[in-house]
């Protein structure tokens, strides 16, 4: 059991290592700055314009 | 998100205001033709559909201002922000020919409108990247100088009906984002690291694990709190470091030590072997705190932005006139004496001297009430304040540093750190607390020392962990963030820590009056018809009168009209300086203005003292060619909730006190008429403040609630300071509370909510204090196991913040 825990527990650490250099890289990047705009944005539909049917919603109202 | 916002055919479909009888703006959107009431706004309505960015209206949750004309003036003055002197305050190299400054966005309303910002700018070629912040309404603009030029995307945003300020990104500005970035790495860390850790120890109290494999755990476990220990729970030691040295002891002193004590302790049980390491207490503890602290902070960074925003109140362009040129130049390059050109609508750069021209002024920046001043030769403008109806030449007497306004700035700043605090509560018991466990501790370890020294050490271990000071550090920011996030809910925002602490022990509360405990906007209390037209024609007359002119009054008789539809069209419109404006309508001249407005018809005048019924009331008067036709009485309108308000706190024991710049007759008008019995008027800033500290003195914890420049003082001299959500920008920056709701009667909610996170933070304190006095002699005699000790100790803290939870 000793060894494949050593190995393990390593590989944890490795991966430990990448997420924490990936999460201080958002951090720097400013992806924590605006907490609320990003919830709002996802409302938006940028892909309307290529959806067919949807040009007629205006009239239907 | 609230459901997208409609607007009624009668109605602009951009901003939603009446459109005007015999106007015609059409815009096609998404097929169907929509009415303007402006050309202003369909302009603004084209750009957008022709950019194919008419989602916008279907998603947009608020309507937006209503857009002006773009002037060209205006435009042209956006080409000086090329100038490499004026950019240099705001612009950064990010490249070598790519720049990036920052912006701040006027006329956002919506998550739709930040939408449209950056989906616009991004399509424009040259502009690399584009971010606006929902919460700051700042954005941040990155481009290519080669390709397109800073007056360019500025006049872009101006197409679709915003405006866009540079503002240089102050030094505090970026010591709070770094410190934000910090504190989430900190939290990273923790998160990360306390999660593998708890795996481990889960396992480890299983005992299902091989005892040679114990060790390895014990020391993986060692690696993963190592970051925590050290760098995750700086500033808890750092905190405590700083009370030790001014010889004081801060909650954060038992929080630290129980961290360094669990951690050297557990890395020695490491290394020696003994029955049990506590690296997941290190862990959890210093993730809970941080967590908590950092939500703690957040809403008070969120109104620190928004007072940030204040320094776009003074220009940062002037036209200079010299030898008869006009020249427009940067206000920094100014110099006292130098002669200077406002116009009509323009934000007057520095405090001046008017030299020639005839002008009312708005100051609503310092009063807070938006009401016409006359300037005229001689006469003494302040910076910030907007010029309305004629041109002005100022010589220039006070700029930046000896402006009116940065001595008020400057006010404000001293008042807030002559201000007088109450200790808190949880700091002083946290003292007492800490003072008992070290000697209790001690006495433990001298004890076991006599008995039995090879156990002394891990008792001493037990004592502090099992002590561990984690529910009694909970306990008043678990209550605080419950108790700020149900006012949150009510529109009071909580901006600073001890906001709710103070609140709670208030005895005294003190208005001011324009703003406050009124609207501060100018409403018609009253019409007097003086010949046979009928109260409603009048103010259709007036109303129609007074859309042709910006003045501040405008408002006033366009919110009286019930039908803004049937006002009639004015033709040849005009300013009167200081007498009123004038227009022509079915054939007839019609003027409405002041007292020299109806001077030609003196009869009228006396006919007009029944009006003496409104004392501190404007009086216009509506004449035609030859009559007057009837005079209007306006004044500020006393909010609805505020007598209501005041009721209500005089009932919760609590005096109410009223302090106010106006003469004594406006204030003792609305003292009796919201139920006030105190109070005091004609009071220069300085003098609130005065009084304000003899009440203190006096021994009453005083809570203000102000909106104006002038209040920003007495604000933050009280122990507690309440602004209102439409006040200016200073008296916000200066306040521990904003009333967004701008209803007084939160006041009252505030007060009873703060009560309540009080005697839910006693209990709390008083819980921890509890559950300690019965674990810590099982502790001290040695009865405790070790996952005794940490289910214990998780289930203090738990049961500390489900008790806050009551409050939401």
């Amino acid at each position: 059991m000793t060894p494949i825990l050593i190995s393990l527990l390593g590989l944890t650490l490795v991966f430990l290592i990448i997420i924490v250099f990936g999460i201080f890289w958002a951090i720097k990047n400013g992806q924590f700055d605006d907490l609320e705009g990003p919830a709002q944005r996802i409302l938006m539909d940028d892909d309307d314009p290529m959806i067919p049917h949807n040009q007629l919603r205006d009239k239907d109202k | 998100m609230s459901t997208p916002q409609t607007v009624s055919a009668q109605n602009c479909y951009h901003c939603g205001l009446p459109i005007p009888a015999g106007t015609h703006y059409p815009v096609e959107i998404e097929h169907t033709p929509r009415n303007m009431c402006c050309r202003g706004c369909q302009a603004v309505a084209e750009a957008i559909v022709r950019n194919g960015l008419a989602d916008y209206y279907r998603h947009r949750t608020a309507l937006p201002q209503s857009a002006q004309d773009l002037v060209p003036d205006a435009l042209r003055q956006l080409v000086l922000y090329d100038h490499p002197d004026i950019q240099k305050s705001f612009v950064r190299d990010a490249g070598a020919h790519t720049r990036q400054a920052s912006l701040i966005l006027e006329g956002i309303t919506c998550a739709a409108c930040i939408w449209l910002n950056e989906r616009h700018l991004q399509q424009l070629p040259g502009v690399i990247e584009v971010q606006v912040n929902y919460t700051s309404h700042r954005a941040r603009v990155t481009w290519d100088e080669q390709r397109i030029k800073l007056s360019d995307i500025l006049k872009e945003i101006q197409l679709l009906g915003y405006h866009a300020h540079p503002f240089s990104a102050e030094k505090q500005e970026t010591l709070r984002r770094e410190q934000r970035a910090k504190d989430l790495r900190r939290i990273a860390v923790a998160g990360i690291c306390s999660s593998q850790v708890m795996m481990l120890s889960v396992a480890l109290y299983a005992g299902v694990v091989e005892p040679a494999s114990v060790n390895i755990m014990r020391y993986a476990s060692l690696l993963l709190t190592l970051p925590v220990a050290l760098y995750a729970a700086l500033p808890f030691h750092r905190s405590a470091l700083s009370a030790l040295r001014a010889g004081r002891l801060n909650m954060d002193v038992p929080v630290s030590l129980a961290i360094i004590a669990a951690f050297v302790g557990s890395v020695f049980i490491t290394m020696r072997g003994g029955t049990h390491v506590y690296y997941d207490a290190v862990n959890m503890f210093a993730l809970f705190l941080l967590t908590t602290r950092f939500l703690e902070h957040g809403a008070r960074q969120k109104s620190a932005e928004a007072a940030e925003n204040l320094l776009k109140l003074a220009p940062v362009m002037a036209t200079r006139v010299r030898d008869l040129q006009h020249e427009i130049v940067a206000v920094l390059e100014l110099e006292p004496g130098d002669i200077i050109l406002t116009k009509p609508g323009e934000t007057i750069a520095a405090d001046a001297e008017v030299v020639d021209g005839e002008s009312t002024v708005d100051e609503a920046l310092l009063t807070g009430e938006s009401r016409a001043v006359a300037k005229a030769f001689g006469a003494q403008v302040i910076a910030g304040s907007v010029n309305l109806e004629g041109p002005l030449m100022l010589r220039v007497t006070g700029l930046g540093e000896d402006t009116v306004l940065a001595g008020i700035v400057r006010l404000l700043d001293r008042a807030q750190a002559e201000k007088p605090s109450i200790a808190q509560l949880a700091d002083r018991v946290a003292a007492h607390f800490t003072a008992a466990l070290l000697l209790f501790s001690f006495a433990a370890g001298l004890a076991w020392w006599w008995f039995d020294p090879s156990r002394a050490f891990e008792i001493v271990l037990a004592v502090l962990v099992v002590s561990c000071p984690c529910a009694l550090s909970l306990a008043a920011p678990a209550a605080m963030a419950a108790a700020s996030s149900r006012l949150l809910k009510r529109g009071v925002l909580i901006t600073s820590g001890h906001a709710l602490e103070t609140l709670a022990h208030v005895s005294q509360v003190v208005f001011d009056k324009t703003g406050t405990l009124t609207f501060g906007k100018p409403v018609i209390q009253k019409t007097l018809p003086l010949s046979h037209l009928s109260v409603e024609d009048c103010l259709r007359l007036a109303a129609s009168l007074e859309r042709a002119s910006e003045h501040p009054l405008a408002a006033s008789f366009m919110s009286a009209v019930q039908e803004k539809s049937s006002l009639f069209p004015v033709e040849t419109p005009q300013n009167i300086p200081a007498k009123g404006v004038a227009g022509i309508i079915d054939g007839k001249r019609y003027t409405l203005g002041n007292r020299s407005a109806a001077a030609p018809f003196q009869r009228a005048i006396d006919d007009a003292s029944l009006l003496a019924a409104y004392p501190n009331a404007t009086l216009v008067w509506l004449c035609d060619e030859t009559h007057v036709l009837a005079a209007f009485a306006i004044d500020d309108e006393v909010r609805p909730a505020a007598a209501q308000a005041v009721a209500g706190l005089k009932k919760a024991g609590i005096k109410v006190y009223m302090l106010s710049g106006d003469a004594a007759a406006a204030v003792a008008h609305i003292a009796a008429s919201v139920g006030i019995d105190n109070w005091q008027a004609g009071l220069r800033p300085e003098e609130k403040v005065t009084a304000l500290q003899v009440m203190q003195r006096s021994g009453e914890i005083v809570a203000m609630v102000g909106d104006g420049v002038n209040d920003a003082p007495v604000l933050a001299g009280a122990q507690v300071s309440i602004a209102m959500g439409g006040g200016t920008q200073v008296a916000r920056a200066a306040s521990d509370i904003i009333l967004l709701s701008e209803n007084l009667s939160e006041v009252n909610t505030a007060i009873t909510t703060a009560r309540t996170a009080a005697t839910i933070m006693r209990q709390n304190l008083a819980w921890a204090v509890v559950y300690n006095l019965v674990a810590l002699p099982f502790a001290a005699l040695g009865y405790i196991s070790p996952w005794l000790a940490a289910l214990g100790m998780s289930l203090s803290s738990l049961i500390v913040v489900l008790n806050a939870l009551r409050l939401r």
